[in-house]
């Protein structure tokens, strides 16, 4: 065995090879300072394995491989028909491997086995598919200003683009970062999270199978405030990627300035949900129930605050804790029945608990959970119970900051100007969902709530991937967009070409 | 013959099982009057098998398969899986690369080097549409505060689609089994019933300018449906005195030589500068002669024997035509051999720009060379036919190059194939509106 890759058994009983070595130039190398990240595995508090950490001086080689790799003709002058093959090779190769994937997101980051084979690894075999069919449609424009002139824009890639993509979809998230990205002609250094660093390792292999060339996508493990420090600072990337908490993000944002690093963000949200008493109440329960409860409450655009009108607020309120307590099944995340697993790790799982200890001291009515679960296996693990706080008001922390659990707020309002008022009171604005059956209110409304996607009558439809609708945030939410084919904008220059025809000095 | 298949043989790729029946709801079947036409091989003028041949009874059967699967489980299907289902045919396609290849050199008489090239285009072709698939797009107009309107992108519905032989399998459209029924027929008999048929929504037709003409006509009599057509082309290739010679050769050699000339795009008309007329005249025969001419599965044959008796003899009475209209036959001029369809590759010269050889469509491997003095003098003359479909210049000079105004498409067709383009011939927008605003009649 050595250093570079480990044997390991999946609590399921799969047995694997794990890479725990830095993927560059499709290689595996070690880090030059020998530091380690230690996955644990948040069911049951155990080690799983250690993986090597990049240090500034890995991020070097890294970048260095992928600016060689821009520049060398076999991966700048394929043609985009061929990169689009490579990508739908490797879509398929996940697709083979999706039942070892999906152990490890499991066993990595918490979430249930069923979620992470069945959603999780079809939106990545999908969202690489679907961006694999964009590499040969990237069009320039012929823009006519008259006979004196022929002229034209060239759509060419950045560069070297720094991808660093959290935990909460481990994934999914490489999915998104790098579609677009290879699409587009570009080459990667990526930095997964020190949270969830071992599927994307697996993964790595597969980059390598599919047939791209070595430094055209390069994976590194490592710490934020080392390697994503590293990676937002740099003078040899031409572009930065993030996905994390708007703090985080902030700082990339500021590290990026040191050359003016094109960048784009996805950073929290607190996304109102709206349920007016016209709407289908038993769709707004169900809805707005997996709208903050999956994956543990940990997803960006988790409606987190539900507005319902005050006619029907009580009957929600019963209708909501009663869906939760039939189907937010807190478990083994292996185990066939588990609706919800553990949050991803001690921090998180502290975090979430502190939010419970606010809301009661701030005088929130705690109406179900608000506690630690500690009822699976030999009560390890980092489960919380599902919490809800009713009679909220807007200036408490628990109505303002992103918790990232299984945690939601209800408050009432009264007429649409209210909800609408309640749902702009923050600084966020990544998603939003109402429910209503007058189409009028639906479509007006959506217009008026500061927020980057819109759900009306339903939120996160889950087996329905959303990878070819644009998506990002508004105000703190984000900068640009993902997905879609909006997603390719954030990966090309327009390059302006005039060939002079006919005017001659 | 009353069988749906029959076991065949091609040089190379040995023994296969060929259908020979209609391709009706994915199901092979004869066709209701029992007709069967003939297939031959070009190379050897022997009769390779019979197929089921389709007459308008066929044809309304299989628009009506076509029908009940739009308004069924196709119009339901997710774009996602559409895409998937094109892309996995690329991958069938690619799969029988060799049989399929060698099934085109033996039928249209392609040498199996460009036989092979078409297929690879096919799969590339039929890869691309599986990507726009979940990618086609309507829009959302802002009009007033008072009005939410946007334009949806739906289906034409029932589409015909006539193809032309010179490309048969690359031609073939991008359509999955259950979806797609294909059946062989004469143009006069399956091919009028199709553009003519009362619950068809659309036609596409490559072929000749005169077909394409009754087609349009067929579809204007019958229900208005809508037509795209690729015609015909009598394409300008010019040379200007400062272009690469020996690059310029090499492209006006297969331009108008590849695949016997059977070409819609064929640049069967030279354009030579005068200052290198003599040069380009004596390199390009030299060019020419060493084309080989020969059994399509040899492995160097570069031109095979045009596609039919018919063609042949098209094609032989045009170099007659021009031969008596006093043009000199620079190379060829000929029958290549006695037995199969071949024809020695022809240059003429000498021209003027009345005689039949320069105004009509040849569609064989026959083309005219000409002298030009200046470049207006030579886009007067590129553009002075009826047909629009391509031309090709070469040159050096890059304001020459983009300066030439050429004519658009004329006779060679309406709307366009291929690209992004070609998704509109398959798509009609809908609008919708939703009234936002306060009652207008309150």
């Amino acid at each position: 065995m050595s250093d570079l890759s480990i044997e390991l058994t999946a609590p399921n009983g799969r047995k694997y090879t794990q890479p725990t070595g830095l993927f560059i130039n499709n290689e595996w190398v070690a880090g030059s300072k020998g530091n380690k990240i230690t996955s644990i595995n948040p069911t049951d508090e155990s080690e799983i394995t250690q993986v090597h950490a990049a240090e500034p001086e890995d991020v070097d080689k890294a970048v260095e491989a992928a600016r060689a790799a821009f520049n060398n003709p076999t991966w700048r002058d394929m043609a985009p028909s061929e990169r689009g093959d490579l990508m739908y090779k490797l879509s398929q190769l996940v697709v083979q491997n999706k039942e070892v994937l999906a152990t490890i997101e499991t066993w990595d980051n918490g979430k249930p086995y069923s979620v992470a084979l069945n959603e999780d690894l079809a939106e990545v075999s999908g969202c690489l598919k679907y961006y694999a069919g964009y590499a040969d449609k990237v069009h320039g424009q012929v823009i006519d200003t008259g006979p004196a002139k022929l002229a034209y824009t060239i759509r060419e890639p950045l560069g070297v683009c720094g991808q660093i993509i959290p935990w909460n979809y481990p994934l999914g998230m490489a999915a998104w970062k790098l579609g677009p990205a290879l699409a587009c002609g570009n080459t990667i250094v990526m930095k997964a999270a020190e949270q969830t660093p071992l599927s994307i390792l697996v993964f790595a292999n597969l980059i390598k199978e599919a047939g791209f060339p070595p430094g055209v996508v390069n994976i590194l493990n490592g710490h934020g405030k080392v390697a994503g420090a590293a990676i937002a600072q740099h003078l040899g990337i031409d572009k930065v990627a993030f996905t994390g908490s708007t703090a985080t993000g902030r700082e990339i944002m500021k590290m990026a300035s040191v050359n003016l690093k094109n960048i784009t963000l996805e950073t929290g949200g607190k996304s109102p949900l709206i349920v007016f008493d016209d709407a289908d109440m038993d769709q707004a329960v169900k809805w707005s129930h997996i709208g903050i409860m999956s994956n543990m409450g940990q997803i960006c655009t988790a409606t987190s605050r539900i507005l319902v009108q005050e006619g029907i607020y009580d009957n929600f309120i019963e209708a909501f804790k009663k869906q939760v307590a039939s189907t937010s099944k807190v478990g083994d995340p292996f185990a066939e029945e588990t609706f919800q697993g553990p949050q991803v790790t001690k921090a998180q799982y502290e975090k979430v608990l502190s939010y419970i200890e606010a809301g009661k001291s701030e005088g929130a009515t705690l109406a179900m959970g608000g506690e630690a679960y500690k009822n699976v296996g030999e009560g390890k693990g980092f489960f919380v119970s599902p919490t809800v706080f009713t009679n909220v008001k807007p200036s408490m922390r628990i109505f303002r900051e992103e918790v990232f659990g299984p945690f939601v707020v209800i408050l009432s309002f009264k007429d649409e100007e209210e909800a609408l008022q309640k749902a702009n009171d923050t600084t966020y604005g990544l998603g939003a969902a109402i429910f209503t059956k007058d189409i009028v209110r639906a479509h007006k409304l959506a217009r008026k709530i500061e927020a980057g996607t819109l759900w009306i009558n339903s939120r996160k439809p889950g087996q329905d991937s959303d990878f070819r609708i644009p998506f990002g945030g508004v105000k703190q939410s984000g900068i640009g967009r993902e997905l879609g084919e909006a997603g390719l904008e954030a990966y090309t220059n327009k390059k302006a070409v005039h060939v002079n025809l006919g005017t001659w000095l | 013959m009353s069988g749906l298949f029959v076991e065949l043989k091609t040089p190379h790729s040995g023994k296969y099982m060929q259908p020979t029946g209609l391709f009706i709801n994915n199901e092979f079947v004869k066709g209701v009057d029992g007709k069967t036409l003939e297939v031959i091989n070009p190379s050897t003028e022997k009769v390779i098998t019979s197929v089921h041949e389709a007459t308008e009874k066929d044809v309304d059967i299989a628009v009506s398969a076509a029908r009940k699967a739009f308004d069924g489980p196709w119009r339901k299907e997710t774009p996602e899986n559409r895409g998937k289902l094109l892309v996995k045919l690329a991958d069938l396609f690619e799969k029988n690369l060799d049989l399929l290849a060698a099934v085109e050199s033996l039928d249209n008489g392609k040498a199996i080097s460009m036989a092979k090239a078409d297929i690879g285009m096919c799969v590339g072709c039929l890869r691309y549409y599986g990507g726009w698939a979940d990618k086609i797009t309507g829009k959302v107009i802002d009009t007033t505060p008072d009005t939410f309107n946007y334009i949806r992108k739906e289906p034409v519905g029932v589409c015909g689609q006539t193809i032309p032989w010179n490309f048969p399998l690359l031609m073939r459209p991008v359509s999955p089994p259950g979806v797609v029924n294909v059946i062989s027929g004469f143009g006069k008999i399956a091919g009028a019933a199709l553009a003519s048929h009362m619950d068809v929504d659309k036609v596409a037709f490559t072929g000749s300018t005169v077909v394409g003409r009754t087609v349009l006509k067929a579809a204007a009599s019958s229900n208005l449906k809508k037509v795209t057509l690729e015609l015909g082309g009598k394409s300008p290739n010019i040379v200007f005195e400062d272009a690469d010679i020996d690059n310029a050769i090499s492209w006006v050699n297969f331009g108008i030589f590849f695949n016997s000339g059977q070409c819609c795009c064929a640049g069967s008309r030279i354009y030579v500068q005068e200052g290198i007329y003599d040069k380009f005249v004596q390199r390009f025969k030299e060019r020419a002669l060493k084309n080989v001419v020969s059994d399509p599965f040899a492995r160097d044959t570069f031109q095979g024997p045009l596609v039919s008796q018919v063609q042949f003899d098209r094609v032989m009475s045009y170099i007659k035509a021009g031969k008596d209209a006093g043009a000199k036959v620079e190379i060829g001029g000929e029958r290549k051999g006695d037995k199969g369809y071949f024809i020695e590759p022809t240059i003429f010269s000498n021209i003027s720009e009345e005689m039949s050889i320069m105004q009509e469509e040849i569609f064989g491997p026959v083309c005219s060379i000409s002298k030009f003095k200046t470049k207006d003098e030579v886009i007067a003359v590129a553009n002075k036919s009826n047909y629009g479909l391509a031309a090709a210049v070469h040159t050096k000079n890059l304001n020459t190059a983009i300066d030439m105004p050429f004519g658009g498409y004329k006779e060679s067709g309406i709307g366009r194939e291929l690209g992004e383009a070609a998704l509109d011939n398959y798509l009609q927008t809908k609008s919708v509106s939703i009234r936002l605003g306060n009652a207008l009649f309150a």
